[in-house]
């Protein structure tokens, strides 16, 4: 077999996917070595999370042809990472994930840029976030992904007949695993479901009633959680227990055993003290990798239309034989999120303050200590003291002066929701209408203008 | 050097100590080390096999710098058994990492006993080592496992299919519900009395009156339903709305299903013959959770028949519920002591395999026609297994892979229509045809390995050499066949 130059390429195999014209296709598939080049210089993807996902996506998404590739993650490297988070060695222990990581791909993958952020998915601005072309999700928890799925849909324009305007769309590749289990899935805002529209599909944590852990204990963790949420306090008057304290834990687990012994449950161990009071998910590499590598398939797709897209939830289930499942989900045509935004109809006189206790009132909202953004603009911000200082003074003004006195605009505002008595930020994208005002009709888009 | 114990936490919490150990043991050999099996070793070596030896007789090219991590620039004309080898040992030190220079096929040519001494080997049915395939082309790939048989110590299932027996109590349940009278019961103890005996004792009662069977109609249901309400003596009973939640245990028919039936029944009728052609490729499961197409044996077979009654061995474990401690450790003990009881009948709980040459030469056939002609879910996964199968007689015949070099496509696409009908035929489907578009999807593949399709193959291929180490869990059945296109992707029993 004589080698032709296409032999001595480094894209050798995905040229055959990029320059090739094909059959069962994306739309916009123009197969070319233009492609091929755009995707290396034009498309930005950013991952969230640098852990056991995001190791591996950062490694598919640079072997697959992306070259400017940015990495967010707070947390930093320890050892229990070690037995998937295949870019950290045991030197690294104690070092920003992301900045591992990238280091470590950029190394061994040439041509590849990647830029991390050792930091929260909430300090970002939503500027940073709508430069990217497609998002990819390696987190590990329900409210980041409600989170960052509120900043991609706060992008989303509607026209006049409640259809999402493509151009902004933003869209994301979300994985998760547990175990031998795990899921990929690809949300267009606005045309596939949102992680809200489907929010159902995560059950809320389980939780157990005090009265049982006081007076009717029945498993070990029963026993764990007494200790942990009952006992510790009753000893400790006012010093708060902390899951990293080798002796905290230590105390916890000697009190369930206790406790197990007088009630006669089995199985209290260390580890399982651990587990319970850490909420620690079991994790291994090979679920990591086949999640990773199917949602770094679809960004591939998603990127050049080289293929048809998943559509639009994969499951994967490998504890008993093997089973994999596609499942199309449709979306929430309401939805506070991915939808053309809650509607609020406004007086022209109303300040921003009055505005922002507004805002805490509404049924649909219930939102406390808002910031307020228009158009990119900062109305007014929380935090941090720096920006609240230099937007104090908006507070007295007249809303409908603050946004240039259009009858209809889009606003964005950040604040904390409580459900079952924890806080959460939340975004949410708001639809405000001018009463009185003749204005243009039909600016539903104004916030795009 | 960090803990062992710290650094393999998280898995720990899945497989144990023991799962460990096994893994620890293991010396597992890669035969080709592209994309695909570099992969497949990386995942095994997070986790901590005692060794592996790379064989590849090849040298790496600037290619390969784009769909496999584990080489970069400066391996570039060296051997990529050495490369590979190399940075896997970087991932983990514990494991005994060593490589051989040499094409796997002159290998197996010239000292077949050579691979003997491994546990498992990746890409021969050598007398005790298991063997597995694995494969990425294109948007496609497979992955399939090849050993004579195979045991499982714990099947594990992870959620509870809520094997409570409540239809079919044994005597020491029977017994103890019988122990605990519902209506003289002071009102703390009634409001903590789990429902899996309010349950029992309510069936019970209920078959006395019926002569001896359980609610099967709606008005039945409905009935019983009610009697549980009325049983009720306060509202914040979480115990009995527990137990009209989940009266529908009591409802199911007894014994195993119908369809299981079935397949007991034709594997009885195989395993008596003592045919090595077993029915399907089997995984085995332990105890009353049975995933369909997988083959039980023997041995369970005869408890199903015997010991169990016409039921399955009992799981044992129980879903937490509202109940007081003592009569919930007293439930849990009945249900454990009933379940290891079980588990010692049964000798043995082994899965054996079709032989990879049988199900190439001879697939099942009704098997066979039926996914080609399932227009819904399968259709491109099945295609994709023919024309996997079809570029290989053709790379024999014309030396090269359909669309491997650019230039005469239309040629590759005709020639590789034909291989696949010809395929299809010796078979014996004859008349079945493949879609156009998939015949040139395959050619425009043209035997690339894109990265992200072998990593997930690779994850694959790992996920089932752990379960075949550790005896945990149920490993896989049939062959995986991966649709990269939409994900629509199937495990197919030929």
């Amino acid at each position: 077999m004589a080698e032709t130059p296409a032999q001595l390429s480094r894209s050798r195999d995905l040229d055959k996917l990029l320059l090739r014209p094909g059959n069962l296709i994306g739309a916009n598939f123009e197969p070319g070595e233009e492609l091929r080049d755009d995707i290396g210089k034009y498309a930005k993807v950013l991952v969230l999370g640098a852990g056991g996902l995001g190791c591996e996506l950062l490694k598919d998404l640079a072997l697959s042809g992306f070259q400017n590739l940015e990495v967010i993650d707070m947390d930093r490297i320890e050892v229990t990472n070690l037995n998937r988070q295949f870019l950290f060695r045991f030197e690294d222990v104690g070092k920003p994930k992301a900045e591992v990581a990238a280091k470590r791909v950029m190394e061994r993958v040439s041509g590849v840029n990647i830029k991390p952020h050792y930091c929260r998915i909430e300090d970002k601005e939503l500027d940073f976030y709508s430069d990217f072309s497609i998002i990819v999700l390696g987190l590990d928890s329900i409210e980041a992904r409600s989170y960052i799925n509120a900043v991609a849909c706060s992008f989303l324009e509607y026209d006049s007949d409640d259809n999402a305007r493509e151009e902004t769309i933003k869209p994301m590749v979300d994985g998760g695993t547990e175990g031998f289990k795990g899921h990929a899935r690809i949300i267009l805002p606005g045309v596939t479901p949102c992680f809200e529209c489907t929010i159902w599909l995560f059950p809320p944590q389980v939780k157990f009633p005090l009265c049982t852990l006081a007076e009717t204990p029945r498993t070990a963790a029963h026993c764990i959680e007494y200790a942990h949420l009952i006992k510790w306090d009753e000893v400790h008057s006012g010093k708060a227990f902390d899951p990293d304290e080798a002796e905290h834990m230590k105390w916890v687990y000697n009190e369930a055993v206790k406790r197990a012994v007088l009630f006669g449950i089995p199985g209290v161990t260390f580890s399982l003290t651990q587990g319970v009071v850490k909420n620690i998910i079991p994790a291994i590499a090979s679920t990591n990798a086949i999640i990773s590598a199917a949602c770094a398939l679809e960004t591939l797709k998603l990127a050049s239309g080289c293929s048809k897209t998943l559509s639009n939830y994969l499951t994967y289930n490998g504890a008993e034989g093997l089973h994999t499942k596609v499942t199309e989900f449709v979306r929430d045509k309401d939805c506070l999120v991915c939808g053309p935004g809650v509607l609020i109809e406004l007086e022209t006189s109303i300040t921003l303050q009055k505005f922002i206790d507004l805002l805490e009132e509404h049924p649909k909202l219930l939102l406390s200590k808002a910031s307020v953004t228009h158009q990119g603009n900062n109305l007014y911000m929380q935090a941090p003291p720096v920006l609240e200082e230099m937007t104090r003074s908006n507070l007295n003004q007249v809303l409908f002066d603050l946004m240039g006195k259009t009858a209809k605009s889009i606003l964005h505002v950040t604040g904390t929701t409580s459900k079952n008595d924890k806080k959460f930020s939340t975004l949410r994208k708001l639809r405000v209408v001018f009463k009185g005002v003749d204005g243009v009709t039909d600016m539903d888009t104004a916030g795009g203008a | 050097m960090a803990e062992p114990k710290t650094k393999y936490d998280r898995q720990l919490r899945i497989w144990g100590e023991q799962g460990q150990a096994a893994l620890e043991k293991a010396s597992i050999c890669l035969l080709n080390c592209g994309p695909t099996g570099s992969e497949t070793l990386k995942n095994l070596v997070l986790g901590g096999v005692g060794s592996i030896t790379v064989i590849d007789g090849s040298k790496v090219e600037v290619g390969d710098l784009g769909n496999n991590f584990m080489v970069d620039e400066s391996s570039v004309g060296q051997s990529k058994a050495k490369c590979v080898c190399a940075f896997l040992q970087e991932l983990n030190d514990a494991v005994k990492a060593k490589f051989i220079e040499e094409y796997p096929e002159a290998l197996i040519e010239t000292t077949p006993s050579f691979f003997s001494q491994f546990t498992l080997v990746v890409a021969l049915r050598e007398a005790n080592v298991m063997l597995i395939f694995a494969r990425s082309y294109g948007l496609t790939g497979f992955v399939r496992i090849s050993l004579k048989e195979h045991s499982v110590i714990e099947s594990k299932p992870d959620h509870f299919l809520d094997d409570l027996r409540l239809n079919n109590p044994w005597p020491e349940l029977r017994r103890f519900a019988e122990s605990i009278d519902l209506d003289t019961q002071d009102s703390v103890a009634h409001k903590h009395t789990p429902y899996v005996l309010i349950l029992v004792k309510m069936a019970e009662q209920w078959a006395k009156s019926h002569g001896g069977s359980l609610p099967s109609t709606r008005e039945e249901k409905k009935e019983f339903k009610d009697l549980l309400k009325a049983k009720m003596v306060a509202m914040d009973e979480d115990n009995y709305k527990e137990a009209i939640e989940a009266s529908f245990k009591v409802f199911a028919p007894r014994g195993i299903s119908p369809d299981l039936q079935q397949i007991l029944n034709d594997n009885r009728a195989e395993v008596d013959s003592n045919s090595s052609d077993f029915w399907g490729d089997g995984g085995c499961s332990e105890g009353s959770f049975i995933p369909s197409g997988i083959s039980l044996l023997h041995s369970n077979l005869e408890f199903i028949a015997n010991q169990g009654g016409g039921e399955a061995p009992l799981e044992g474990s129980i879903p937490d519920m509202t109940s007081s401690t003592e009569l919930y450790v007293n439930l849990q003990n009945i249900y454990q002591a009933k379940a290891e009881a079980d588990f010692l009948s049964i000798e043995q709980r082994v899965c054996r395999y079709r032989s990879i040459e049988d199900e190439f030469n001879s697939p099942i056939l009704p098997e066979l026609q039926k996914y080609l002609t399932d227009e819904d879910y399968s259709s491109v996964a099945i295609g994709f297994y023919i024309l996997i199968r079809a570029v290989d007689r053709f790379a024999a015949n014309y030396n090269s892979f359909p669309g491997q070099f650019d230039g005469g496509m239309d040629e590759d696409i005709s020639r590789l229509k034909t291989t696949a009908v010809g395929l299809l035929s010796d078979l014996g489907c004859n008349g079945s045809t493949l879609t156009e578009d998939l015949i040139n999807e395959m050619c425009r593949f043209g035997a690339s390995e894109l990265h992200a399709v072998a990593a997930f193959i690779g994850g694959i291929a790992s996920q089932e050499v752990i379960k075949l180490i550790t005896r945990q869990f149920v490993p896989m059945s049939g062959t995986f066949v991966f649709n990269g296109i939409d994900h629509k992707s199937q495990l197919l029993s030929l």
